[in-house]
């Protein structure tokens, strides 16, 4: 095989972005082909993506490497009500027991279903401790790159892929290109950090960030708080980014603090020096910029089937024919069949059937505190989730879920007539029993309205957890800032 | 693992951007335990749902069943990181798909199971499909070495990554490989992160 070996690290001479002086303290060995072969630091298991990867290792006698740096949660298949009667589903229930077999077998640490801090795998992350700056962090699921708000290099991997990173603790990987998407300006008050990638994907498209690693900057995104930050990460992926990135600052530090692995007393003030150093040089050199005057965006929400298909709350279901192409006009007429929608329906005027407030996109507790607000204000004029809608609220995790009930959100939840449930993925992707069913319209603070993915037939529109309240008390989609 | 240098067969098209994970193999069909038996369900809803107005899928086209190369527009693959859309197709007889651009985790996974993802232009996307449409029984030969599909006259440059066509022709994907190179360099990497040594 054609191989050097890594040569020895000048001086910096060239200025590096966040993305380049984490991938370059990671590489192992750079081949001739330009891929490489990067050091993980930190490995994040499931249930879904994991079962066939310890197989491969049982079939060769391999171990895992490193448990010391890997975990493991079940999130995908757990039920989110009557927990203690276990999982319903045959498969489901094969497919967790066969994490668990496989965490003791092969020594992984592992939060099980009854564990306060079990929940969905990039919510417990960060809650942990065990997102960090300036790591490199997998997982076999494409939301990883959630955790890219820490300034941690965060992405998602394929089956294959886990069994290569259990096995060695390395992946090869080509080196991603360089992106900045700059948004400066303030955000208007009921405008979030999930309007904001909405706006961003509809702007940049879903294969926008194709092969490149976005790191989101400017003031917008210097002023969101760490979960706000996660919002925005984690649907990198839907603007085609396997990863996105924002520099770790005093806002990150002070989230992680504490955290029950995060480092304590001299070497958190070590890995402070070291994190401070992360960001950007001045006068890194971009692939790609985009920046994107955010001044006065609307509350967004989406009305297709791809995450691109974004409009504003106070607009209207589109018209194939004022599509840009011949190709966006054969995609928007396929979407409004999927999504049985007429063009020129106002956007306000779409009764909907279900609301799932939750998902790694938005399953934290200033998510969950947003929806409580909409909900008081609703409950002090006599309103409560409208008769013929469903609302679902599912935390992202154990910890979430604690949280939320110390501050008595869960009260302010039911009397509004929210449905209060347990931590998991639940009907993001539906895989447990939380699922549409064919032809029901549902406002989702999830991350992706393709067709089918919140079950066989469902209709998706991505909202954030505060629109989604607003649509749950409305009947149909409305402005959250009339709910204020 | 066999190296993989060149792919020939008949062809099947698959026409529309961004199709993603979701729709080549529904979530409700990643509860498995292994990947056997995932063609049966490749497409699913989206073949049944054409079914259902008495139309057909690609999938479903009786003359196609033996195709191995699958013709696409662009980002195809885009989504969810699930393995099993690439292990889906190529346990159903697809061996390489060629189109305009890729999901960079699809295509990622594709290569890890030794099924290639060859990017070509706009117009030569729509030649082939064209091609390949106007006769089921056409062949088309993919050629790792030296970047091409062919099919008699027709010859069409494809383009993937150098790291990525090494290790389909070096069959240097597994684990093994890598242990067995860089093995002691694992080591030294580990040794200088400040994250693995206790920030000292």
């Amino acid at each position: 095989m054609a191989r050097k070996p890594a040569p020895v690290p000048a001086e910096p001479v060239k200025p590096r972005t966040l993305f380049d002086k984490i991938w370059d303290a990671h590489v192992v060995e750079r081949r001739d082909d330009g891929s490489c072969l990067i050091y993980i630091d930190r490995h994040l298991v499931h249930e879904v993506t994991s079962p066939q990867a310890f197989e491969g290792l049982r079939a060769n006698g391999r171990r895992v490497r490193r448990p010391d740096l890997t975990i493991a949660v079940a999130d995908h298949n757990v039920p989110t009500s009557n927990r203690a009667a276990g999982i319903d589903d045959e498969e489901s229930r094969i497919q967790v027991e066969t994490l668990e077999a496989n965490v003791r077998e092969f020594g992984v640490p592992y939060f099980a279903m009854d564990d306060v801090r079990q929940g969905i795998v990039h919510i417990i992350g960060p809650e942990q401790g065990l997102t960090l700056p300036g790591t490199t962090i997998v997982c076999g699921d494409s939301h990883t790159s959630t955790h890219g708000a820490f300034g941690a290099l965060a992405f998602g991997i394929g089956t294959s892929e886990v069994e290569h990173v259990l096995a060695t603790q390395t992946l090869i990987q080509q080196p991603a290109k360089n992106m900045r998407v700059t948004i400066d300006g303030d955000l208007p008050p009921g405008v979030t950090a999930k309007d904001l990638i909405l706006a961003i994907i509809g702007n940049i498209g879903t294969a926008g960030g194709t092969g490149h690693v976005i790191e989101y900057a400017g003031r917008a995104i210097r002023n969101l708080s760490m979960e706000g930050r996660m919002t925005v990460c984690n649907m990198s992926i839907e603007a085609g980014a396997r990863a996105g990135l924002i520099a770790p600052d005093e806002t990150t530090f002070r989230y992680l603090e504490g955290r029950p692995h995060a480092p304590k007393g001299g070497a958190w003030q070590v890995a402070l020096g070291l994190w401070r150093r992360l960001p950007s040089d001045k006068d890194a050199v971009y692939d790609r910029e985009i920046v994107i005057p955010v001044a006065d965006i609307p509350p967004q929400l989406t009305w297709g089937t791809s995450p691109q298909d974004v409009v504003p709350i106070t607009g209207v279901v589109p018209n194939p024919d004022d599509a840009p192409d011949e190709d966006r006009r054969s995609a928007w007429k396929r979407s409004l069949d999927y999504m049985g929608l007429q063009p020129g329906t106002r956007m306000t005027d779409v009764r909907i059937d279900k609301a799932f407030i939750g998902s790694c996109t938005n399953g934290r507790i200033e998510d969950l505190r947003e929806v409580a607000a909409i909900a008081r204000a609703a409950v002090a004029r006599g309103r409560k989730v409208a008769d013929h809608v469903h609302a679902m609220i599912v935390p992202g995790s154990g910890l979430v879920k604690e949280e939320a009930e110390r501050e008595g959100l869960d009260k302010v939840f039911i009397e509004a007539g929210f449905d209060w449930r347990e931590p998991g993925c639940s009907m993001c992707l539906a895989m447990n029993a939380d699922k549409l069913k064919p032809g029901e319209r549902c406002a989702s603070t999830s991350n992706r309205n393709f067709e089918g993915r919140q079950g066989r037939g469902g209709r998706t529109h991505l909202v954030s957890p505060g629109m989604a309240a607003a649509a749950a008390i409305a009947g149909t989609f409305a402005d959250v800032r009339d709910f204020r | 693992m066999a190296h993989r240098s060149r792919i020939s067969g008949t062809a099947l098209v698959l026409r529309g951007n961004d199709i993603d994970t979701d729709r080549i193999i529904p979530a409700r069909f990643l509860k498995g335990v292994s990947f056997a038996g995932l063609e049966a369900h490749v497409f699913a809803d989206e073949r049944s749902a054409l079914r259902a107005r008495s139309r057909m899928h690609p999938f479903d086209d009786a003359q196609r069943r033996g195709a191995r190369i699958l013709v696409v527009n662009k980002n195809f693959g885009c989504g969810s990181s699930r393995e099993h859309a690439p292990q889906a197709l190529q346990r159903w007889g697809i061996a390489a798909v060629v189109g305009e651009s890729f999901g960079d985790i699809f295509a990622g996974n594709s290569v890890a199971i030794g099924m290639p993802c060859l990017r070509v232009s706009e117009r030569d996307a729509a030649l082939l499909q064209e091609a390949v449409e106007a006769d089921g029984a056409r062949t088309f030969a993919v050629d790792l070495e030296e970047k091409t599909i062919r099919s008699g006259n027709l010859v069409v440059p494809v383009d993937l990554s150098d790291g990525a066509r090494a290790q389909l022709l070096e069959g240097t994907w597994d684990a093994t490989a890598v242990l067995l190179a860089a093995g002691p360099q694992i080591e030294k990497t580990a040794a200088r992160l400040p994250y693995l040594n206790g920030w000292a």
